[in-house]
C-alpha cells in the first residue's frame, strides 16, 4: 500500500493549506447552520420536554413527553391540523394549476412579454402584511368591497371572517394571489429548457396547443412540478402570516375555524405563554414536514422509475 | 502586521484620555446638571388613555423643558399585552412607562412583580395616596412594594345616538331613558321597540360582548373568587350576563361587530348601532372614532343598575426602563389630582383619586349634548363594588366575548358556545 500511495502523493501532494481550503470555504455555512439551525432545533426539543412559561421563563420543570401526549389529546390541535390541510389544498392546488396555465401563455411570443413576467412577480414582492391587510379590508363584512359587489348583483353578503369555509377561502386566496406568479416563473424557466423543435414538429403534425401542452410541456416539466409541489407543501404546512393578520389575532377566527398549525403554535407560545407546549408543536410540525417531503420524494422517484 | 511603537503610544494616550473624560463627566452629572440632562421618556399604552389628547404631555414638557415624551399606542389591549409579555421575557424593547389593564394586574402582581420597579425606591411610593382603596391595594405587594400608579377607573353608563332615537320615535331625555333601562330587562325591551321602528340594518347595540362585559362588571365576584379560585363557570354574575347577552342576540338587537376591530371603529360614524355600553373612558374613544361631525348627536345616560366597573388602568415602570427616576416623576404627576380632573373634563377618563372625584361632579360634556357626565359617572362609581381580580381575568373575558361572537356571527347555539368558552379557558390555562 505504502509503495503505491507514496508516488501518487509525491506527484500531486497539495500543500497543507490548499488541502484544508475547501473546508475553510464550507465552514461558514456549517458554523451558521449549527448556530441558527441545529442548536435551536435541539434546544426546542429540550424545551418541549419541560413546562416553561413565558412569564417565568427562567424556571423549567421536567415533564417528559407530557407536552406531546397533551397535544394529541387537544381537539384544538387536531382542528389546526385539519385546517392546515384544507387551507393547504385550497391554496396549493389552484395556485399551481393557475401558475402552469399562466406560464404556458407566457411561453408564447407575446407582445410586452417582459412586462407580464415582471407583473407576475409583483404580488410575490409585496409583503405578507400589506397584502393581507388589503385583502382583509376587501373581505370586510359590512364595508368590504367584495360584499358590496355581491350586494349590487343581488346576492346576500357573506361573513368572510366568521364563516368557516368563507374564511378559509379568504385566507387561501391571499396565499394563491401571492405565490401564483412566483410558481409561474419557475414553470416558465422549466418550459424554456424544453427544445423548441418538439413544438415545431408537433405543430407540423397538426397538434393543437392543448395537445402540445399535454404531450410535450407536462412531461418535460415533471421535475419542476415535483419541486414546486414539495416547496408549496412545506409552505402550506408552515402557513402563518396570512391567517394571523386576516383578523389580527392568533386564535384563527372566533371558532378557530382557520387556525393553522403555525397559528396554533404562536397562540400557545405568545398568547397563552406556554413555551414548552409551543416547542412541542414546533417539533411535531418539523416531523410532519420531513414526512411530507419524504412522501413527495418517494412519489417522484416512483414516477420517474415507471417512466423508464 | 505589528503596530508601530508610535501607534501604541498614541492609542494608549487616547484611551487614557477617554477614561479620564468619562470619569469627569460621570462625576459632574451627579450634581446640578442632572436636572437639565436631555431625556426622552417613552410611554407605551393601549386603547385611549387620553394623556396626549388632553394636552397633559405638552404641559409636562413645558414644566420640564429637558424632557421629551414619546408615546406609542396599540388599540387592542389583547395585542398590547401579548407584545408586552414577549418584551418582558426578553427584557428588551420596553418603554420607560408601560400601561397595564386592571384585568391583568393580578397576573402581573403574582407572576412578574420582579419585572417592575418598586416606585418607593424611585421616591414615588406615595403615588397612590388618595385613590379609592381597592385601586391602590391592587398594586401593593404583600411586602409593601408599590408596582404601579392607578390612573382611571371605569364606572359604567350607556351612550346613545339621539338622532337615531328621534328617527325611531324613542324618547331622548336622559332621565326618562335611565328610568326605562334601570334594569337589563328594560334595556332589552326598549331595544326591541327601537329595532321594530328603526331602519332595517340599524341594530340596538354594537355587540353582545359589550353588553356582557358591562353586566359582568357590576358584580363583586366575576371570574375568580376571593381565594383566587376560578369560578367563571359557576358564578351567578357570568351566568346572568351570558343569558342576557344571548337573549340580545336572539332578539336581533346586536350589530354583531367585534369590539376593537376596524369594522367596529367605522360603525361609530354610521347608523349601525344606536347604543353602546359606556365605561367612562369610552367617551374619549367615541370622540376619537366618530369625530367632530357627530358632536351633539351622541348623548349619555345612567345605565342599568347605575353601577359597574369596566376597565381602568395602571402605569408602571419596568426594571429595564432607561430613565426610571424621570418616569416615576412623570407618572406621579400624571396621576395627580389636578391632572385627573383635567383628563376627565377633556377626555372622560374617570378619576381614581377621591379628591379629583370630589371636583368633577358638575362637569358637563359639550360633545355629548352637554350631558352631566360628572354626575352620571360619580353616581355609578359611588355604587361600584370592589371587584375581585383574578390572574386569568383577561383570558377568561376574551374566551366569553369570543364565544358570544360565535353566537351572533355563526349562529352557534348558546349552550355550544358556552362550552367553547370553557374549553378555551382550559386551553389557555397552565395545565
Amino acid at each position: 500500500m505504502a509503495t503505491l500511495a507514496t508516488p501518487l502523493r509525491a506527484a500531486a501532494r497539495p500543500r497543507r493549506g490548499a488541502r484544508l481550503a475547501p473546508y475553510g470555504f464550507l465552514a461558514p455555512f456549517f458554523v451558521l447552520f449549527a448556530a441558527f439551525g441545529l442548536f435551536p432545533l435541539l434546544y426546542t426539543a429540550y424545551v418541549s420536554l419541560h413546562r416553561v412559561e413565558l412569564q417565568t421563563a427562567d424556571r423549567m420543570d421536567w415533564l417528559g413527553l407530557q407536552n406531546y401526549t397533551r397535544l394529541f389529546e387537544d381537539p384544538f390541535f387536531w382542528n389546526a391540523l385539519r385546517n392546515t390541510f384544507t387551507i393547504g389544498l385550497l391554496s396549493t392546488v389552484p395556485q399551481l394549476l393557475l401558475a402552469l396555465g399562466l406560464a404556458h401563455l407566457l411561453n408564447y411570443r407575446l407582445r410586452g412579454r417582459t412586462f407580464f413576467r415582471v407583473a407576475m412577480l409583483m404580488p410575490y414582492a409585496t409583503s405578507v402584511a400589506a397584502a393581507t391587510l388589503v385583502f382583509a379590508q376587501l373581505f370586510g363584512r359590512d364595508y368590504g368591497l367584495i360584499n358590496w359587489a355581491l350586494n349590487t348583483v343581488g346576492l346576500s353578503p357573506v361573513d368572510w371572517q366568521a364563516n368557516t369555509w368563507a374564511s378559509q377561502f379568504g385566507v387561501s386566496l391571499i396565499v394563491t394571489w401571492r405565490w401564483t406568479g412566483y410558481n409561474a416563473l419557475i414553470y416558465l424557466a422549466g418550459m424554456q429548457s424544453i427544445p423548441q423543435e418538439l413544438y415545431e414538429s408537433a405543430a407540423v403534425d397538426g397538434a393543437s396547443r392543448w395537445q402540445q401542452f399535454r404531450h410535450i410541456t407536462l412531461p418535460g416539466l415533471r421535475p419542476t412540478i415535483v419541486f414546486t409541489v414539495v416547496v408549496s407543501t412545506i409552505g402550506a404546512t408552515q402557513l402563518f402570516g396570512e391567517p394571523l393578520l386576516y383578523e389580527g389575532n392568533s386564535g384563527g377566527g372566533i371558532s378557530h375555524q382557520y387556525q393553522t398549525l403555525g397559528l396554533y403554535l404562536y397562540e400557545q407560545g405568545w398568547t397563552f405563554f406556554h413555551l414548552g407546549r409551543a416547542a412541542a408543536v414546533a417539533w411535531v410540525m418539523f416531523l410532519l414536514i420531513v414526512v411530507l417531503a419524504l412522501v413527495n420524494a418517494a412519489i417522484a422517484a416512483r414516477r420517474n422509475r415507471t417512466d423508464r | 502586521m505589528r503596530p508601530s511603537r508610535a501607534a501604541v503610544t498614541v492609542g494608549s494616550a487616547a484611551l487614557a484620555a477617554a477614561l479620564l473624560l468619562s470619569a469627569c463627566s460621570s462625576g459632574t452629572t451627579t450634581g446640578a446638571q442632572d436636572a437639565n440632562e436631555k431625556v426622552t421618556l417613552t410611554v407605551d399604552l393601549f386603547g385611549t388613555f387620553g394623556f396626549k389628547e388632553a394636552g397633559l404631555y405638552d404641559e409636562y414638557m413645558k414644566l420640564h423643558p429637558n424632557i421629551t415624551i414619546k408615546q406609542s399606542d396599540t388599540q387592542d389591549e389583547g395585542q398590547y399585552w401579548q407584545a408586552l409579555q414577549t418584551k418582558l421575557a426578553g427584557g428588551g424593547g420596553l418603554a420607560d412607562v408601560q400601561g397595564l389593564e386592571v384585568g391583568r394586574i393580578a397576573s402581573v402582581m403574582q407572576k412578574q412583580a420582579d419585572k417592575f420597579t418598586d416606585l418607593k425606591t424611585l421616591g414615588a411610593g406615595d403615588v397612590n395616596d388618595g385613590l379609592v382603596p381597592w385601586k391602590a391595594a391592587a398594586v401593593k405587594t404583600a411586602d409593601g412594594k408599590v408596582l404601579g400608579a392607578g390612573t382611571d377607573i371605569g364606572p359604567e353608563a350607556v351612550c346613545f345616538r339621539t338622532d337615531l332615537f328621534k328617527e325611531a320615535g324613542l324618547p331622548t331625555d336622559r332621565a326618562e331613558l335611565a328610568a326605562k333601562w334601570a334594569t337589563w330587562d328594560g334595556y332589552l325591551a326598549l331595544g326591541k321597540e327601537y329595532v321594530a321602528k328603526a331602519k332595517p340594518g340599524n341594530a340596538w347595540t354594537d355587540s353582545a360582548a359589550g353588553m356582557f362585559t358591562a353586566e359582568v362588571g357590576q358584580q363583586k365576584v366575576r371570574y375568580a373568587d376571593e381565594s383566587g379560585k376560578a369560578v367563571h363557570d359557576s358564578s351567578p354574575a357570568v351566568k346572568t350576563a351570558w343569558a342576557d347577552a344571548t337573549r340580545l342576540v336572539a332578539d336581533g338587537l346586536s350589530a354583531k361587530l367585534p369590539q376593537w376591530t376596524p369594522e367596529w371603529n367605522k360603525a361609530f360614524s354610521t347608523g349601525k348601532f344606536a347604543t353602546l355600553s359606556c365605561p367612562a373612558w369610552m367617551i374619549g374613544y367615541i370622540k376619537g372614532q366618530a369625530g367632530d361631525a357627530f358632536a351633539g348627536k351622541w348623548d349619555i345616560a345612567a345605565g342599568p343598575g347605575k353601577t359597574g366597573n369596566w376597565g381602568g388602568a395602571y402605569l408602571a415602570v419596568p426594571r429595564t426602563a432607561k430613565h426610571p427616576k424621570q418616569a416615576a416623576e412623570l407618572i406621579k404627576w400624571l396621576n395627580g389630582k389636578e391632572q385627573q380632573v383635567k383628563l376627565f373634563t377633556k377626555q372622560g377618563s374617570f378619576p381614581s383619586s377621591t379628591g379629583a372625584q370630589g371636583e368633577i361632579k358638575s362637569v358637563k360634556d359639550a360633545y355629548f349634548n352637554n350631558a352631566p357626565i360628572g354626575e352620571i359617572f360619580s353616581e355609578a362609581a359611588a355604587n361600584m363594588p370592589a371587584q375581585v381580580l383574578g390572574t386569568e381575568d383577561g383570558v377568561v373575558g376574551k374566551a366569553f366575548t369570543d364565544a358570544l361572537g360565535e353566537v351572533e356571527r355563526t349562529n352557534t347555539a348558546p349552550a355550544t358556545a358556552w362550552q367553547h368558552a370553557l374549553d378555551n379557558v382550559k386551553k389557555a390555562s397552565g395545565n
